[in-house]
């Protein structure tokens, strides 16, 4: 215990050997700059701001190369997607068929119709007298003079699919009058039919016409229709199932599903038909962590690359600015005067330009002459860059002209040294803490304006993301809605790095101030 | 006093007459302009004039042909004489369009304007009296988010919540569908509802710089030594407070309030195109994306009369609250 005492007493008389008591190396020693980081780190605040930037710069910078997908890779998938196939309908007015040499008109067909709803046998019409007979269920013979001069049918007469010819009047009447009375077989000309219940009419086992109170159209063009198909579809129909297999010439076997739709009083066959399409707004999974959006690219990508596009945008407009800025504000306070007054003259006329209007019009006319993506990129850069100087020359000014008045600056002139190292190497470096400030902080509202003009489809185009354009996927209130992933990460994004900036610039302020207490 | 503002109003027309010009400037410069669309439409229907004949009648029409200057000389005629022309988007002259929605855009402002003061005051006063406390902590760093947040995000999660998960309100627009039948103090309360997300968004997203401005300049007041007598006579603190610290913060605080008053008139531009409120920035948006020369020129041109009546406001203001500020 002594000795350790003693030890610890040899120690301090040791160092004290070393420095004397005045000795400026006994006290640490803080340069400038130094004492300002120290200052920002002990800001907790700002530290989460560095924190957050870091993340977001790892995220997008880094991200993008880490990512499997490039910004613009399209995925896609199969899905089953029901696709109209055929659409049903049950004929329920009369149809016609006028015999060789015969002249049966609309007005004809009209007089029919009403001889029909009034349950009369005969009308008249230009003085010939027309008598009906009922031959079977929804079929008429109408005739003048025991002459048969047409038949009014609901069930349908159809050539078999690679029939050439079309079916005669006598076949189709003798057909429909054996069908529509269950007939199971009648003779025409000499030859024997035999007709089915399915309506199919053959003769010697070869199928030359089928009966049907349907009416199948494909629902695209090139479709073609078997019989096969539409006996199942029928007996589909007859029995109310709302769905039913059907194995087509090529042997695939599918699902058809039946919907009927009462207004226009169809039935809708959809096929479930695997289709490759774009991976639209898939969920979250494995492979797409945010999932896809509406173009079928991965969220996460996007959003990496967005981030880049975002920050890449910020910095070179701050930069422009600064630049700007720095040289017309450093003239501006270096000489006053006339020069003066002619700057801060036009930083007044740039103050009162409504920008965001402005860059509006801009964009729309960048609209309206479709200039490429990455064209537009630069002008959106270049214009955000030459609004955004007027700022920072009025600061820089402002702090000049201080400094200016100050001795170190007479010592400059003493000296001899020329205006411009004057300016840039001597007044310029003493503003610097607060351009530093500014840029950080304008850096943050750039980011902003840039997401927001790209949110209104006048920044930042298609194929390349921003987060702005990203988010701008909610004007589809569906997809608001239902695929949060779709714009809830962007929007965290971009208030991170806008925030973080802002802790940034804000702790950087206070570290600058030489008043801060803390 | 007189003699500045005299001066300062000279200048401002001077301002005013460039920065008119250069925005005349840019919109006659810019192809794809209305025009050219309008002329491009008119020629594709059937039996129509080509296209070349179509925009040289047009061009004729709107006064197009001129060169720019003598345009532009034209067009400040007109302006002067209180003619500003027919909007070409909304096919009714351009004072009648302002004077349809300014007046919205301004309940709009003023309400939200009011808000942002009896929130951003308050708490901006106690971050500063409880300086480096949670409390600052917490203000300072709301503070931030308001002016970090991107008002379509914000105004999207708005809707989200209170129009989708809970159904409170219409997604977007100024009237409910049966507004028609309602009783004219229905249609008020209507309307009033309607605004009440937009207003939501627009104090959310401005409070932060007012609420740091408050903090900053009453940090300012509270260093000064005058307080530190005050301290030092026994007064309580709560009167050190209220009584000497708060009335030297007005100083700034009216100068800025003064100053932000024209600004009022000048619509919000993004959160009236979310929620479609037909006020003046809803309407400009779209003229100025269609490319509606008479009315982008007034609406510019109205904002940026708004911009230096602020300015001027604010430092007479600043002359009129604090007497040791003279003015040349």
């Amino acid at each position: 215990m002594s000795e350790n005492l003693e030890n610890k007493d040899n120690a301090v008389s040791e160092r004290d050997e070393i420095y004397s008591l005045n000795d400026d190396r006994r006290v640490k020693v803080l340069s400038p700059g130094a004492l300002v980081a120290k200052r920002f780190f002990r800001n907790t605040l700002s530290v989460v701001g560095l924190v957050m930037i870091i993340a977001m710069f790892i995220f997008s910078f880094i991200g993008g190369f880490a990512s499997p997908y490039a910004e613009d890779e399209i995925f896609y998938t199969y899905t089953d997607m029901k696709k109209n196939y055929v659409t049903a309908t049950r004929n329920d007015a009369f149809r016609y068929a006028v015999a060789d040499g015969e002249q049966f008109s609309s007005t004809l067909q009209a007089k029919f119709q009403l001889a029909y709803n009034n349950n009369e046998s005969s009308f008249t019409y230009q003085n010939v007298t027309y008598d009906l007979s009922e031959d079977g269920t929804d079929l008429y013979t109408i005739t003048t003079d025991d002459t048969v001069v047409a038949i009014a049918f609901k069930d349908i007469v159809n050539a078999p699919d690679d029939a050439a010819e079309t079916i005669s009047f006598d076949l189709r009447k003798a057909a429909l009058s054996a069908y529509t009375n269950n007939a199971s077989t009648f003779e025409l000309n000499g030859q024997i039919y035999t007709v089915d219940k399915n309506g199919n009419v053959k003769n010697n086992d070869t199928l030359v016409a089928y009966i049907s109170r349907f009416i199948v159209q494909a629902a695209e063009p090139g479709v073609n229709i078997t019989r096969e198909f539409k006996e199942k579809l029928e007996d589909a129909l007859e029995s109310d199932s709302a769905e039913f297999r059907y194995i087509d010439q090529d042997d695939a076997e599918a699902v058809y599903e039946i919907e009927y739709k009462p207004a226009s009083m169809t039935w809708n066959v959809m096929q479930d038909k695997s289709t490759y399409v774009k991976m639209t707004y898939a969920s979250p999974s494995k492979t797409h962590p945010l999932g896809t959006d509406s173009n079928g690219m991965d969220m996460l990508t996007r959003l990496m690359y967005g981030g880049r596009v975002s920050l890449i945008i910020g910095f070179i407009v701050v930069f422009i600015g600064a630049f700007l800025g720095v040289i017309m504000g450093g003239i501006s306070g270096y000489f006053g005067g006339w020069v003066d007054n002619l700057i801060m003259r036009i930083v007044d006329i740039f103050y009162c330009i409504p920008s965001t209007p402005l860059i509006i019009i801009l964009g729309a006319a960048m609209d309206a002459m479709q200039v490429e993506p990455r064209i537009r990129m630069l002008y959106l850069m270049l214009i955000l860059g030459f609004l955004s100087w007027p700022g920072i020359a009025r600061l820089i000014r402002g702090q000049i002209l201080s400094l200016r008045e100050q001795e170190f600056m007479t010592a400059t002139e003493a000296c001899g040294i020329s205006v411009q190292r004057r300016i840039f190497h001597h007044l310029i470096p003493n503003v610097i803490p607060q351009l530093i400030v500014i840029c950080t902080m304008d850096l943050g509202s750039t980011i902003l304006t840039e997401a927001t003009l790209s949110f209104l489809g006048l920044g930042v185009k298609f194929p390349f993301a921003s987060w702005g354009n990203i988010i701008s996927d909610v004007n589809n209130s569906f997809v608001m809605t239902n695929y949060w992933f779709i714009w809830i990460p962007a929007g965290i994004c971009l208030l991170i790095s806008v925030l973080g900036f802002n802790f940034i610039g804000d702790g950087l302020r206070d570290a600058f101030d030489p008043k801060m207490k803390r | 006093m007189r003699k500045f503002i005299v001066k300062r109003l000279l200048l401002s027309v001077v301002i005013l007459f460039c920065v008119t010009f250069i925005i005349y400037l840019i919109m006659r410069c810019l192809p794809g302009s209305f025009v050219e669309s309008r002329a491009m439409q008119l020629a594709t229907a059937p039996g129509a004039k080509p296209y070349e004949e179509w925009l040289a009648q047009l061009n004729a029409m709107y006064g197009l042909d001129k060169p720019i200057v003598i345009g532009y000389f034209g067009w400040l005629k007109d302006f002067f004489s209180g003619n500003f022309g027919d909007s070409w988007k909304y096919t009714v002259p351009v004072l009648e369009k302002f004077n349809d929605t300014v007046w919205l855009s301004f309940i709009m402002g003023a309400i939200s304007f009011v808000l942002e003061l009896v929130i951003a005051v308050p708490l901006g006063i106690i971050a500063a009296t409880r300086q480096y406390s949670r409390a600052d902590y917490a203000i300072s760093v709301f503070a931030l988010i308001g002016i970090s947040l991107p008002t379509f995000f914000f105004a999207t999660l708005l809707k989200l919540l209170f129009s989708v998960r809970l159904g409170w309100f219409d997604l977007v627009g100024l009237v409910s569908r049966n507004y028609q039948l309602m009783t004219p103090f229905q249609q008020f309360w209507d309307k009033a509802y309607h605004l009440v997300l937009p207003i939501i968004t627009l104090t959310i997203v401005s409070i932060g710089s007012l609420m740091r401005y408050v903090r900053t300049n009453m940090l300012e007041v509270l260093n000064a030594d005058y307080i530190r007598t005050a301290r030092a006579k026994g007064l309580s603190e709560k009167k050190v407070i209220y009584h000497h610290a708060f009335r030297n913060t007005l100083i700034p605080l009216v100068t800025i309030i003064g100053g932000s008053l024209p600004g009022l008139f000048s619509g919000a531009l993004i959160t009236e195109q979310l929620f479609a409120i037909p006020g003046i920035g809803y309407a400009s948006y779209y003229a100025m994306v269609i490319g509606d020369i008479p009315f982008s020129m007034f609406y510019m041109t109205f904002l940026a009369i708004l911009t230096l009546l602020g300015n001027l406001i604010s430092d007479i203001l600043y002359a009129v609250v604090d007497p040791r500020v003279r003015i040349a």
